[in-house]
């Protein structure tokens, strides 16, 4: 056996690890930049925007360029406070999981425009299939935080009966589908909920999220592939928060741009500054427009970072440099539309002051009501009669036998 | 009525279902123009029209995910994995996802699609065009796992699936599609004049969970489903043995009524599958019996199955459960 003079097996490094100083590339994107694509563009039109990046907001935080959707202001408001209450549910519940009255929690930190501002760009009949890190989208569905955070304890009145972990929600009066934990099943099956909305020819349309690292997932590839050969009206996400836990974006892609992958597909592809409320709002409602005048499916990749750890059992700092979401060029979502609404003088620190405290208050009166459906620590949960139903529409035989093996047990 | 072969069985189901139900599309790799590799969904494209009957990409992990997506949003999806031995792609869809998404959602999605694959060996597939992975499924809680074996049965088993609001894995052994296949490969009669390929051509149904008792005898219950009831009816023959021949059909909900009466009046049992032996799922089936049946039992239960190795190509016959084979198991169960 010869041997050869060469490296081995080569492993690419994350740009930044715990110590570096965070290394970003400077962002030379304008609003300017992109002209707004007709939305019947074709796939070569989008090519650009694939390659650059969709932005309004500009570093002075005004709305310049073909992409501002011109929002009036009490819109963009809407849009703030539910970012802010996402940001604030989050840092509470949080709170509540580190005191052991949450098993486990998943934060939205930095990215909460994506599902906020994605899902008031849509029409309230368009399902949703999101990820574990869109739960925003129920706000703007008009979900009872009461009975989000029943779900996260899984006390009594948790919808899905204590089945599932915190933040796995569902909400079908939303159309909020059902969160899983394998990373990227929904993307596929997005495909398939937009293609019976096109059989049943109803005006409805998918959109649904993967996270950077789980597009390595055939799942990814089958949803793009599904969508552009049978034109389903659906809105294909990677969510591009530069880390799949510790792993960096880099294993996922080595040219690091997500959305230029979806050009060979034949789909219209562009990329999004996630951080800019505006911009979001614009691609997407471009997006649903595209979909809704049966011209197919759309693939962004929403460029953010998650600020965060990947879960309450994650240390970021294990892994990256503390701090490092302080260096995004992207900057904080929250902060770039406060900004922006002040500089109109539709806004101000006082008042975004005041709905804090607002939020802060809703957030724990609804802790409140949520426990006296029961705590982690002392129930009560749902009944562990839950275990046996809904496994099939009715439980067959032997499901019945253990299911009376187990009260035995569970009552004696 | 008219005889049918198991493709014209099968064929004659989705499209009853078609014509029944609005919700029903049906797509997989070559389903549509060209009606299928077996044949089962010839004509429904042109009849049913494109959009509810066509082709998919090769992708089963696609074809599954797809289906899940239809079925949670009001469809009624029956999809076709082309050979069984290509559902792995599919298996993370079918095992994590739509087996658990009524129960994961608190009843708030369900999951109505039959996923159909032909399964099992004889036609010289080798490793891959041959494989019997029903205990890859039937231990997946949510999932209820059928396995038909005539012309009768497919059809109604095929519309009970359909209409079941639980995904449903649907084996049809293709052996079977044209003739019963008595373990004989040099001498396999078609369908015709047999009594199993008397179909009705409109809608009817055999519902999920009951076994067929195919034979009935005293002495030994055999046990079998897919291509190997025939398998057994002629090793029964063979052994000169009078006994029950329980077609499962079923296999997640199994027919335990049917199987504790027969093995309380036989004492005697043999169970018999193609695939391997190694947790396949006449493990199950052996476990259960010697918990329900134990004092009814008068000799050890016997299993013949596949052997614990990929499956052969030019010496299939010798990997297969044979009907010397099988009639030498359900003699042993007579010796003591």
């Amino acid at each position: 056996m010869v041997k050869k003079e060469t490296n081995s097996i080569h492993v690419p490094d994350a740009p930044h690890r715990p110590g570096d100083e965070p290394k970003f590339d400077e962002w030379s994107y304008k609003p300017e930049d992109l002209e707004l694509l007709r939305i019947d563009c074709s796939v070569e039109d989008a090519e650009k925007h694939a390659n650059g990046l969709v932005r309004v907001l500009n570093d002075n935080h005004e709305a310049k360029g073909e992409w501002d959707p011109k929002l009036n202001s009490d819109e963009l408001i809407l849009g703030l406070e539910h970012m802010l209450r996402m940001r604030i549910f989050d840092e509470r519940m949080m709170k509540m999981q580190r005191t052991g009255k949450l098993s486990f929690y998943m934060r939205s930190f930095g990215e909460e425009a994506v599902a906020i501002a994605q899902t008031m760009a849509l029409k309230n009949e368009d399902w949703l299939f999101p990820t574990y890190r869109q739960p925003g989208a129920q706000f703007v569905r008009g979900r009872d935080m009461v009975s989000m955070i029943c779900h996260c304890i899984g006390n009594e009145e948790d919808n899905v009966k204590g089945r599932q972990m915190p933040v796995h929600y569902t909400f079908r009066e939303g159309r909020y589908i059902s969160v899983s934990s394998p990373v990227g099943t929904q993307f596929s099956q997005a495909v398939g909920v937009a293609l019976a909305s096109k059989y049943k020819q109803l005006d409805e349309v998918t959109i649904t999220w993967i996270g950077d690292g789980a597009s390595a997932e055939g799942d990814y590839h089958y949803a793009l592939n599904f969508a552009s050969i049978f034109k389903a009206p659906v809105i294909l996400n990677v969510v591009n928060n530069q880390w799949a836990i510790s792993t960096h974006s880099n294993f996922a892609s080595k040219n690091q741009n997500f959305a230029i992958r979806g050009i060979p597909y034949g789909i219209p592809s562009v990329r999004v500054d996630g951080n800019d409320f505006l911009a979001l709002y614009s691609v997407t409602k471009w997006a649903r427009e595209r979909a809704g005048k049966d011209l197919g499916p759309t693939h962004i990749e929403v460029l953010t970072y998650r600020a965060g750890a990947h879960s309450s059992s994650d240390d970021p700092s294990r892994y990256r440099p503390k701090d490092s979401n302080s260096f995004w060029p992207g900057g904080d979502p929250i902060e770039r539309l406060k900004l922006h609404l002040i500089g109109k003088n539709d806004w101000s620190e006082k008042l975004h002051e005041e709905l804090e405290h607002r939020i802060d208050a809703e957030v724990m009166e609804a802790y409140k009501e949520a426990v006296k459906f029961g705590d982690l620590a002392n129930g009560p949960y749902p009944s562990s009669d839950a275990i046996f139903t809904e496994v099939y529409e009715e439980p067959p035989w032997h499901l019945l036998e253990q299911w009376d093996e187990m009260k035995r047990w569970r009552d004696e | 009525m008219p005889n049918m072969n198991m493709v014209q069985s099968v064929n004659s189901a989705l499209d009853n279902m078609l014509e029944r139900d609005s919700d029903i599309v049906i797509f997989g790799e070559d389903v549509g123009y060209f009606g299928g590799v077996f044949r089962t969904s010839d004509g429904l494209q042109e009849k049913h029209g494109k959009h509810r009957v066509f082709d998919s990409p090769l992708s089963e992990g696609g074809i599954a995910a797809t289906a899940f997506g239809m079925g949670i949003n009001g469809l009624r999806p029956v999809v076709e994995i082309q050979f069984a031995d290509y559902i792995f792609p599919a298996y993370d869809q079918i095992v994590n996802e739509m087996a658990k998404v009524r129960h994961r959602s608190g009843g708030e999605f369900w999951c109505p699609v039959t996923i159909r694959t032909p399964a099992g060996g004889g036609i010289r597939g080798g490793h891959h065009h041959s494989q019997s992975p029903e205990s890859q499924f039937t231990h997946t809680p949510g999932l209820k796992v059928v396995y038909c074996s005539t012309p009768f049965n497919s059809k109604g088993l095929l519309i009970s699936a359909i209409e079941d609001n639980d995904p449903v894995i649907f084996f049809e052994p293709k052996r079977c599609y044209r003739g019963p296949f008595y373990g004989d490969p040099h001498n396999v009669p078609t369908w015709k004049d047999h009594p199993e390929a008397e179909v009705p051509e409109s809608y009817f149904k055999i519902p999920l969970g009951e076994a067929r008792l195919a034979i009935e005898g005293d002495d030994c219950t055999v046990i079998a489903w897919g291509a190997m009831v025939h398998v057994a009816e002629q090793a029964i023959k063979e052994s000169g043995i009078s006994c029950d021949l329980l077609d499962l059909q079923t296999l997640v909900p199994w027919d335990k009524d049917a199987i504790v009466k027969s093995i309380e009046k036989t004492g005697r049992c043999v169970v018999v599958h193609e695939a391997p032996k190694t947790s396949g799922f006449g493990a199950e089936m052996v476990a259960s019996i010697q918990e329900r049946c134990f004092y009814h039992l008068e000799s050890p239960i016997e299993r013949v199955t596949g052997w614990d190795t990929p499956f052969p190509h030019t010496t299939e016959w010798d990997y297969m459960p044979s009907p010397s084979r099988i009639a030498e198991a359900i003699q042993k169960t007579q010796e003591e």
